[in-house]
């Protein structure tokens, strides 16, 4: 009790005593939940494996069906593909909830979609569909930041105009015959949206990740990696062959000790110098809902000569004033990061990536990139949808659509955050973060949260182990600025319900027990 | 109670008594370690990394010494991977490459599919209905009814169980092998290998075992002695996966893989067999279904399916047009081949240059018979040859590699791709170019 309190009050008061660093407050929450939930929530799991193990044994005695893939006759004594307890946790414990992920959708993920209606005859081993379609379900779980996942003709007509000069395909590398005017169009705009000399696009976020990285660093060089990176950023750290360090999540004296250490000490046992010291983090964690300490960070790498990469995959388009990202959130200069590193997929409603910089960096990339000479690269009617989505958002089309669309998630963000709080839900993450992650804890209540919710006719997304710590299952809401006050009001609305039902009120700081705690926040929130 | 108490009195008056009874050099023994574990209790524990002997002030001295090499070293300005072609318009079969029209020899547009009507009305209506972006991973509302209906139509046309697609054709390789292949494991490649099997290998952190590219007899021999090496530990080969991957058409080298030598050799040394198809597919078999082979697909896993966003529909329904097409007219596949197998009877004999790929494959390399002897200037020779042919109205491309990253680099060579767009006057107007081209500059 008495260690999260502090923890708050740390966080509120670091953002005014650092006045010469940050410009504007910078409040965190991560709460911890009482005692009695990390108990209860081991003793589920606990109940859970024990049942598995019951199941188990059930099946191998031929006393239960067995359901899982079988080998084909042939192969019956090929070594298996899997082995039983890899697969423990699959069978017996994600099995059970399975329906909550994987729901198709059939229709464009705006503020509103429709599901189609899938039941199980056999406790979710098989799915079938019954042919009907649960209408307007209020989607909280895509990434939708700034609502250009959308259908309106007016919208669409550039888009539409070159997928039929253009067609659907490329056929070729880049580096082959797959550089179109398009992606030379296309280039130029990222460039000139954040401010830097020059971008390169790439067909897909995650791999723009996994195949840059190698080519920017190599064996000899030390790769200093925020412990909550997302799966690509690890699998290009990997790929690479540098040596990589884990520094505590957004904990800039962690960060500080491995620098310090590793330039004094050198590599492992041959005490030579790193070649090149390369921090990676992102703009915006997705399962924690925080914002990277950039301007702590950025003061770090000067002061010890290291490198800075930044993916903004979650943050370009949803913070900032006129939505370029934790950079302009900040105040600070797109100089001061070396690597600008983002994604189309949630803010702009397309798919891809891009990697901007100074003009060497992105020379380099050209010539030495994986995905530059082996992957095809992205075709021409989702370039133009970055296009216009970005022209939208520079004000370029000559409406100012872009500028309210950044100025309405933040409003959703702030007034969706404000009444969890209020409401005595545990929520991480920065109040000006459009993620918000709620906790669930208990493994029985993320099977029961996202199938009520679906009941009341709102899509959310529920994440348990592995994706977060075995005692941290959430619920993670994604808002968006196509969000109405309305549809934020009947989720609000149905998340007190069901937050009584299946007493999900953890926070002991909600507003009616400490109303002293959020006079001062009061005042940021009002605009 | 009364009787506990008695009985702990009773082994208490036991201790005294042992005690007493004790001989004097066993009290002061065990006295002497009682007082060295204290010592070692309170005394400070030193690490053996830190050298104690730094003192501050070396320290910042050292850290502000220390310079790091710049983030990425200068790129020459010629580099050839700088001055990329620039295509105006879409890469169809007539196609305009930095200013001038060609036809187009250097797209995989094998099926002539980039710019079918059908094809771009079915993504038109997908446009309309779904947007362009699908906004989330394949677990969290990016499962779209068109990317179920292509995984069914795919395990139908293919005659396999079940499918998945991904959204990003290198990305499908390189994290498929990972899902399977983990660290212990042990899988026996081709060296032809593309780089996107490559580089999941590299993820998957498996042994891996080159063979030599379609040598059956060389894998016999690895996998004999992976058999030898099993017999020596039974325990670990029952837990040991072993897996075979190979291409159905080689990109870098033009040829197939012998598929039924690679099932027998399956089944007598209880290896599962990969098979990459991004070439054969819609090429080799009487219907398009490539080189084909069942494989038992899991949805779970997989990196690049669970944790990157999903394919954006209009391109699935683009993929579904494409299918339907392709088994609506099954004889573009004996059209296809037929125009192969003419450019590569005609490209037979041309002075200096050598023709490196089957005759029915649609993706053909054309290498130097004899190099200068570096790397570089046979890469200009070929550019000279591809920029006469550009100018008189040929796209060609060179094939383009990472050559300081691939594991056996392919010589370089000049790509030739045929689709079924080609008439056969302009087969052999490419064919009778290549061949003035390959005389100007080569001799």
């Amino acid at each position: 009790g008495v260690e999260d309190r502090f923890s708050i009050l740390y966080f509120q008061k670091n953002g005014i005593s650092n006045g010469t660093l940050y410009k504007k407050t910078f409040i965190e929450h991560f709460e911890q939940a009482p005692m009695y939930v990390a108990v209860l929530t081991f003793l589920g799991f606990g109940v859970g494996t024990v049942f598995g193990y019951l199941r188990d044994f059930m099946r191998a005695w031929g006393l239960e069906k067995r359901n899982v893939a079988t080998e084909r006759e042939q192969q019956k004594d090929f070594v298996p593909l899997y082995q039983d307890f890899e697969n423990f946790y699959t069978r017996n414990l994600y099995m059970r909830i399975r329906d909550n992920w994987n729901r198709p959708i059939c229709s464009v993920p705006g503020p509103q979609f429709d599901l189609m209606e899938r039941v199980t005859d056999d406790y979710n081993w098989t799915f079938r569909f019954t042919g009907r379609t649960i209408k307007n379900v209020i989607n909280m779980g895509s990434y939708n930041y700034l609502g250009f996942a959308e259908t309106d003709v007016n919208a669409l007509k550039t888009v539409t105009i070159e997928l039929q000069k253009y067609g659907t395909g490329i056929c070729s590398t880049r580096q082959e015959m797959g550089t179109l005017d398009k992606h030379i169009e296309l280039e130029k705009l990222v460039a000139n949206f954040l401010g830097v000399e020059d971008a390169m696009v790439f067909g897909m976020g995650f791999a723009t990740n996994s195949m840059n990285i190698p080519a920017l660093v190599g064996k000899g060089c030390l790769i200093l990696s925020d412990e909550l990176n997302h799966t690509s950023l690890v699998l290009g750290a990997r790929l690479s062959g540098a040596t990589i360090r884990i520094f505590k999540h957004n904990n800039m004296q962690s960060l500080e000790k491995l620098l310090r250490d590793a330039i004094i000490y050198g590599q492992p046992r041959s005490r030579r110098a790193w070649r090149k010291i390369i921090i990676l983090v992102e703009g915006i964690y997705s399962m924690e809902g925080s914002i990277v300490r950039l301007p702590e960070i950025v003061s770090l790498k000067k002061k010890y000569k290291a490198y800075l990469y930044l993916d903004e995959a979650h943050s370009i388009g949803a913070v900032g004033a006129t939505g370029r990202g934790v950079v302009e959130y900040f105040g600070m200069s797109p100089d001061d990061v070396d690597v600008l590193m983002g994604t189309f997929t949630k803010s702009f409603g397309a798919a891809g990536g891009y990697i901007a910089g100074r003009k060497d960096l992105v020379d380099f990339l050209r010539t030495h990139s994986h995905s530059a000479v082996y992957a095809t690269s992205m075709c021409p009617p989702v370039a133009e949808q970055i296009i216009r989505a970005m022209k939208c958002l520079m004000g370029l089309d000559g409406t100012t659509q872009g500028l309210q669309r950044v100025r309405q998630l933040g409003k959703n963000t702030r007034y969706f955050r404000r009444r969890l709080h209020e409401m005595g839900f545990i929520i991480y993450g920065n109040d000006d973060s459009p993620v918000v992650p709620l906790l669930l804890y208990m493994p029985g209540k993320i099977g029961a949260f996202a199938r009520r919710m679906l009941e009341k006719n709102i899509g959310v997304v529920v994440v348990g182990f592995p994706a977060t710590p075995i005692t941290e299952s959430r619920a993670r809401f994604c808002v968006s600025a196509a969000h109405t006050r309305e549809m934020l009001n009947t989720v609000l609305n149905a998340l007190d319900e069901l937050g009584d039902f299946l007493q999900l009120k953890y926070s002991r700081y909600s507003k009616s027990s400490h109303p002293e705690l959020y006079e001062e926040t009061r005042l940021e929130l009002e605009d | 109670m009364a009787a506990a108490g008695a009985g702990q009195q009773w082994v208490l008056v036991e201790m005294v008594q042992a005690f007493y009874e004790a001989p004097a050099y066993h009290l002061i023994l065990e006295g002497i370690l009682i007082l060295w574990i204290i010592r070692l209790l309170f005394s400070k524990t030193y690490k053996l990394q830190e050298r104690s002997d730094l003192t501050l002030k070396e320290k910042e001295e050292l850290i502000e010494e220390w310079q790091p090499e710049p983030l990425v070293p200068p790129v020459p300005k010629d580099h050839p991977a700088l001055n990329y072609n620039i295509v105006s318009g879409p890469p169809t079969h007539i196609i305009t490459v930095n200013g001038k029209e060609c036809i187009n020899f250097a797209s995989f547009n094998f099926l002539g599919l980039l710019d079918n009507e059908k094809v771009k009305s079915a993504a038109q209506a997908s446009l309309k209905k779904y947007g362009v972006g699908t906004c989330g991973p394949r677990g969290f509302y990016g499962t779209f009814d068109v990317h179920l209906e292509l995984e069914e139509r795919l395990a139908k046309f293919m005659r396999t169980e079940e499918a998945i697609i991904y959204s990003y054709g290198f990305a499908t390789i390189a994290s498929a092998i990972p899902a399977y292949s983990k660290r212990g494991d042990i899988v026996f490649v081709d060296e032809a290998a593309c780089f996107a099997i490559q580089k999941g290998l590299q993820a998957s952190r498996s042994n891996i075992k080159l063979f030599k590219h379609n040598d059956m007899a060389d894998l016999e021999r690895l996998l004999k002695e992976q058999e030898t090496e099993d017999q020596k530990n039974p325990r670990k080969a029952r837990v040991t996966r072993r897996f075979m991957v190979v291409e159905g058409l080689y990109m870098n080298t033009g040829d197939i893989c012998p598929l039924p030598e690679l099932i027998k050799l399956k089944y007598k040394y209880k290896v599962r067999i990969f098979l990459e198809e991004s070439l054969s597919f819609g090429v080799l078999g009487e219907h398009g279904r490539g080189i084909t082979e069942h494989f038992g697909i899991n949805r779970l896993s997989g990196q690049g399916y669970c944790f990157s966003a999903s394919l954006p529909p209009l391109l699935a329904a683009a993929a579904i047009e494409a299918l339907n097409i392709m088994e609506d007219n099954p004889d573009i596949f004996q059209t296809l081949r037929a125009k192969c197998e003419r450019i590569h009877k005609a490209l037979q004999g041309i002075s200096g240059l050598k023709v490196v790929g089957e005759s029915f494959s649609p993706a053909l390399h054309l290498q130097l018979e004899e190099s200068s002897g570096s790397r570089e200037n046979d890469v200009k020779l070929l550019k000279r040859v591809v920029d006469y042919c550009m100018n008189s109205g040929i796209a060609l491309t060179q094939a383009r590699y990472l050559e300081k990253e691939e594991k056996c680099l392919p010589p370089p060579s000049i790509r030739v791709v045929i689709t079924v767009e080609q008439t056969e006057q302009e087969l052999d107007k490419a064919a009778s170019l290549l061949k003035e081209a390959a005389q100007s500059v080569l001799n």
